[in-house]
């Protein structure tokens, strides 16, 4: 069995703080008060460390570590913004919105979205890179929700939450580079899935307007995952 | 088994072959064996039989010289014969005993041969592969037998670690060290992983090794268990490999009935067998992690380290994870003693390397050289230079993790810190050959149109970033590219290599950066002048049509 955990002293952009061994580096951070920016995290999945966004500097490290994922150690020091990793974060986002097709002035999801409030965050105004304008179908078929592979960012969070937490594995990808796609079941259409069990959680955790519910006009769709550290601390016997 | 039943074992096969001293060798690995070696096989079988001549006829590995293929060698004279036809063997046959005919002589005193030390290759095309006596025969078997009986597992690693043997998929890291710290870490059950997926374009060698002398590996494998404590090991090989994976099947097959595979082997405490997982067709499997993942039956995408496999890999259990060369090295060592190898190669890079050497030389096939040789003398002495009156331009290694070598670094020792100093990385063995027909801004779109279909698409940096370098090349060779660019594209190279999740992003752009560094005239030619002096490009096309 893992030992108990041990009290670890470190240093966040030169801000002393303490954390348990088994906390990661973006756990300690948030824990002070200090934002590092994140996509495919969400607090009650697995990590994946795939966005790249929480990418932080490690000092005696040249290589940039993934905050969701790297435990904190004694004596580290980490920075979490620098000019370095400011221009890769805002790089990340130009190149998610030139993948795909992210028109947000009629996304369901405006004003609501996470990839626009990074983009926001870190000064994204326009997109160097051409965009690739990919010709992808949106699919209707289930009756209360829809998904829009062209605003899909493959984040994997509707993946985790399907299998983790629901216990359906409806949601899974198919293909690989930039012709991953997310797919229900054995790629049939949502609504002929046998596995959904039309819960809905996917379509809270999606960061963008990929999914969302059908019945909600564009700017009014509220997503709400905090119910996964609710339901976490149910099961860790927490509450 | 004992050493003293190996030895009868090798003696029944020398008795065999003093019987019949006279053989015929046919190559049938991959690349003879796409030329129909085969059926030359039969014809001289056939021949054989039909003038009733005592001869035998045998299937062997790889002889290395490839370009000059099928080859047959001819015992006990050790006569090499080229370019095989179906109609030549009544006469080889005939001349069994006198000179071949001067059309199918190779030489062996040409550099091709002399020029190599053969440590992994030593059987190959020398014994048939599909036979563990002949294995057995060539001290095969014995560094297993004598590992077992005579030595504790910490003085395997220690040997190991003497050899200064460094991983041979490509990144160097210490053999021992790992094998150190998969035997120091506490676990229960713990596993050995051969990574035979071996998939850079132009790289032959681990298919070649597990055609020709797949025992080698099994028994490094085997060595390998016992010293850090499993009792399960994988291959993983990709099933674009089919010989490479019947002829492993055969050979666990045969490990078995003679109990180097099974629980208490030569009656140690010690069990061990090992299993085939056969890859769907993947690049970024050959990540370990990816492999790993993959053997478990999920969707072979990386994951970050730490935890490394050797503290969790398959399904969470401490995993020693080594490339099929690394493991082919290791009956060797064994057998003659870590600081034997160790005094092969240079300071840093110990031993032998195998190369595939191809593109545009003259003798394309599979080299064993010396570490620290330097490339000159690989591709001018060894490769014999590049044909049809071209000039030589590029070496690339490493395939699409890897870098083009330019004409003035050439007098370069060949070992893992002098290939990284000029950008470019030992890697798994392939080495290809360019001359001056060669477009280097083409190649390294080539490279990145390899890494963007491979990329498994988790992380954005590789899967978005590699698309865009790509759009971005495409512009260039096309003539409709910026200078913008191309400054654009230098601040992608550095974003997806300091950012992706695994090696196979953050080495996608080393084949741009290399030819940024060494060929920078041809982009700003191709950008700038719509030329590509090389005359490979369409940008061409469009400049003859607006003059």
């Amino acid at each position: 069995m893992n030992p108990a955990p041990a009290v670890k002293t470190l240093a966040i952009d030169g801000i002393d703080v303490s954390a348990s061994s088994d906390q990661t580096i973006l756990d300690a951070a948030r824990e002070n008060g200090i934002s590092i920016p994140t996509l495919c995290h969400l607090d009650g999945l697995t990590e994946v460390g795939a966005c790249r966004m929480c990418l932080v500097e490690l000092k005696g490290s040249t290589r940039l570590q993934p905050a969701c994922v790297t435990l904190v150690e004694e004596g580290m020091e980490v920075t979490t913004r620098t000019p370095r990793l400011e221009k890769y974060r805002r790089m990340v986002l130009e190149l998610l919105f030139a993948e795909r097709n992210h028109v947000c002035s009629v996304c369901v999801a405006n004003n609501m979205c996470e990839l626009q409030d990074q983009a926001k965050a870190h000064g994204v105004t326009h997109v160097r890179f051409p965009y690739r304008s990919p010709e992808l179908p949106v699919d209707v078929s289930h009756e209360r929700f829809a998904l829009d592979h062209n605003r899909c960012i493959l984040c994997t969070r509707c993946v985790r939450v399907c299998n983790e937490i629901e216990g359906a594995h409806t949601w899974d990808l198919l293909g690989r580079g930039v012709n991953s796609l997310l797919i229900s079941d054995l790629h049939q259409p949502w609504g002929e899935s046998d596995t959904c069990t039309s819960c809905g959680k996917c379509v809270q955790v999606c960061p963008t307007g990929a999914l969302f519910d059908k019945s909600k006009v564009g700017g009014k769709v509220r997503k709400n995952p905090d119910f996964l550290s609710y339901l976490n601390e149910m099961r860790e016997g927490l509450r | 088994m004992t050493l003293d039943e190996l030895e009868q074992i090798a003696n029944e096969v020398q008795a065999a072959k003093e019987k019949s001293p006279r053989a015929l060798n046919v190559c049938v690995a991959a690349g003879c064996l796409s030329l129909h070696s085969d059926a030359i096989k039969s014809a001289l079988e056939k021949e054989v039989q039909r003038t009733g001549v005592n001869c035998r006829v045998a299937g062997t590995g790889c002889m290395g010289l490839c370009s000059l293929g099928p080859l047959v060698n001819r015992e006990p004279d050790g006569q090499l014969l080229k370019n095989v036809a179906e109609a030549d063997a009544a006469e080889i046959v005939e001349k069994l005993e006198s000179v071949p005919p001067e059309r199918l002589l190779c030489s062996r005193e040409q550099p091709f041969f002399q020029r190599q030390t053969a440590v992994v290759l030593e059987n190959s095309g020398r014994i048939n592969p599909e036979k563990i006596e002949e294995y057995i025969a060539a001290e095969g078997y014995q560094a297993l037998v004598r590992a077992l009986t005579e030595m504790a597992p910490a003085q395997i690693v220690q040997e190991v670690s003497k050899s200064g043997l460094r991983g041979r998929g490509g990144a160097g890291y210490p053999t021992g060290l790992k094998w150190g710290t998969v035997a120091k870490t506490i676990g229960t059950t713990k596993y050995v992983i051969c990574n035979a997926d071996e998939g850079d374009p132009g790289a032959f060698m681990d298919r070649s090794v597990l055609e020709s002398d797949p025992h080698r590996v099994l028994e490094g494998m085997i060595v390998a268990g016992y010293a850090v404590g499993a009792s399960q090991g994988y291959i993983y090989v990709r099933a674009e490999y089919p010989l490479a994976i019947k002829r492993l099947q055969a050979a666990i097959r045969d490990a078995r009935r003679l109990g180097f595979l099974g629980s208490q082997i030569c009656n140690a405490k010690f069990s061990f067998d090992i299993e085939i997982r056969i890859g769907g067709g993947a690049f970024v499997c050959g990540e370990e992690t990816a492999l790993i993942a993959s053997i478990e039956g999920r969707r072979g995408t990386p994951r970050p380290r730490p935890p490394f496999p050797a503290q969790s890999g398959l399904w969470q259990m401490p995993t020693l994870i080594n490339n099929v060369e690394s493991f082919a090295n290791i009956p060797t060592i064994l057998r003659r003693g870590g600081e034997w190898y160790a005094s092969l190669g240079t300071k840093k890079s110990k031993g032998t390397k195998v190369f595939a050497l191809c593109g545009k030389v003259r003798n394309v096939g599979l080299i064993e050289v010396p570490m620290g040789t330097p490339l000159r003398q690989i591709i001018f002495e060894i490769g014999g230079g590049i044909p049809d009156g071209h000039r030589f331009k590029a070496v690339q290694t490493g395939g699409p993790s890897g870098g083009c070598i330019p004409e003035q670094s050439l007098d370069l020792p060949v070992d893992y810190e002098s290939l990284k100093e000029v950008g470019s990385i030992m890697g798994s063995g392939g080495m290809i050959v360019m001359d001056d027909s060669a477009c280097m801004v083409n190649v390294a779109r080539y490279f990145m149109e390899f890494c963007m279909s491979e990329s498994c698409g988790k992380c954005i940096p590789c899967r978005a970033g590699t698309a865009q370098m790509f759009e971005l090349l495409t512009r260039m060779t096309s003539g409709t590219a910026t200078p913008q660019d191309l400054e654009l594209l230098e601040d992608l190279c550095d974003m997806v290599s300091s950012t992706s999740l695994c090696g196979l992003g953050q080495s996608a752009p080393n084949p741009v950066l290399s030819t940024l560094r060494y060929f920078r005239e041809e982009y700003t030619e191709h950008i700038v002048d719509k030329h590509c002096r090389a005359g490979v490009c369409e940008c061409n096309h469009l400049a003859e049509v607006s003059a």
